[in-house]
């Protein structure tokens, strides 16, 4: 019980911290519950099917399947913070002042959300099948009993929503007006995470070169194994020893999506988008 | 000093070749009842090696190796090939993340003989 207990804890902490900062990201967006809800859905969905098919993503792109599949998943991830990083410059401001001034949600975003609940589908995914092929084996071999195995999934699950919410809580106690300053550089560090991981497995797979196999090694001081390594992997794409090629697409996607942010955001916006906001009437949603 | 000048030098041309020299054997694992057959194997530095894993078991593993920076799942009975380094010399620990108090290795990579 005491493995799948670890091993549950530790995937749901991996993409619960994205959700959190997802959530935090979207706060005060109407709708946007539904949009993480479906995404963690369709994110559990996908686990199952991958975990199904395993085997044969495996034999794939000449045995390369599985980096392959997790550098594109990866990659479609970076593409939506990006777009929503930028989207954010665009219109952050002015939803933060809206928010502030009705203290209700702002009703804009539809497309933003959907991006930000395509982020939160593969963050579930990628960890999720990891979780289901790892209980599937417990089962398999009959060490333990279902029971203690659910028993033992159940609480891993419990302690993993646990840290996220309290990394959430964390974020949403910041005041409006700065929190999507926060949340963007938040966005962008994760992105830029994501994408030398996405780097990472296509030297794996052959695909490019490595440009160095270990830049440094801070293993010593923080191994990626612990959980601490692992929670700051996922937040910011922490690798105690990194290829030269992770480093490079590391800055080149932080430095492209810091300053996109900034061009949009000091471009004079001509056609002024009118965001139209809820009515207050609105106890749900301003709780928050 | 003197050391990471000499590998900046043999970075360096590295980068211009499309792909760098492969090992001529690839090193070759076998999983079984939990438990990597030849826990301990030797493999060249300074070349992409391919371990070949190959899982006899009807329980599905993950290959894993911190110092090697890979994670990669093997169904039952499967078998999974990963590329690596080209790697320093040194020990190199490997493990099932499904089962890592019984499938540990390591993998020891040494400097190859300048007449070879």
């Amino acid at each position: 019980m005491l493995a799948a207990l670890l091993i549950v804890f530790r995937e749901v902490l991996e993409a619960g911290l994205i959700v959190g900062i997802v959530l935090a990201a979207t706060r005060g967006i109407a709708g946007r519950g539904t949009w993480v809800a479906g995404g963690i859905v369709a994110g559990v969905l996908g686990a199952a099917v991958l975990a199904l098919f395993a085997g044969t993503l495996s034999d794939a792109f000449a045995g390369s399947g599985q980096e392959v599949f997790n550098a594109f998943v990866l990659s479609i991830a970076v593409v939506m913070l990006g777009w929503h990083n930028i989207w954010m410059a665009r219109h952050g401001r002015e939803m933060a002042q809206q928010m502030e001034i009705m203290g209700a949600a702002v009703a804009a975003g539809g497309r933003s959300l959907l991006a930000m609940g395509i982020v939160v589908a593969v963050a579930v995914l990628r960890e999720g099948a990891e979780v289901v092929l790892f209980l599937y084996g417990i089962a398999v071999s009959g060490k333990d009993t279902w029971m203690t195995l659910l028993v033992g999934g159940a609480l891993g699950i419990l302690g993993g929503v646990a840290v996220s919410f309290v990394l959430y809580r964390g974020l949403a106690a910041i005041p409006v007006g700065r929190l999507f300053r926060v949340t963007g550089w938040l966005i962008a560090l994760m992105a830029a995470g994501m994408a030398s991981q996405a780097a990472a497995f296509l030297v794996q797979a052959d695909l490019i070169r490595s440009w160095g196999d270990a830049i440094w090694d801070t293993s010593a001081l923080l191994s990626d194994d612990s959980l601490v390594g692992r929670a700051l992997k996922a937040l910011v794409g922490y690798s105690d020893r990194p290829m030269g090629v992770q480093l490079a697409v590391y800055l080149a996607v932080l430095a492209a999506l810091v300053m996109g942010a900034r061009l949009v955001h000091s471009a004079p916006s001509t056609p002024r988008p009118s965001i139209p906001v809820r009515p207050p009437p609105n106890p749900e949603m301003s709780g928050r | 000093m003197l050391r990471s000048g000499f590998s900046l030098l043999l970075v360096i041309p590295a980068l211009l070749v499309a792909v760098p020299a492969l090992a001529a054997d690839p090193v070759k694992l076998t999983l079984k009842n939990n438990r990597f057959g030849s826990p301990a194997v030797t493999a060249p530095a300074g070349e992409r090696l391919h371990i070949v894993v190959e899982n006899q078991d009807e329980t599905p593993a993950e290959f894993e190796s911190h110092d090697l920076r890979v994670e990669k799942f093997i169904a039952p009975r499967g078998r999974i090939t990963v590329r690596v380094g080209p790697l320093k010399p040194g020990s190199y620990k490997f493990f099932d993340d499904y089962h890592p108090d019984t499938a540990t290795g390591t993998l020891t990579v040494v400097k190859k003989l300048a007449t070879e």
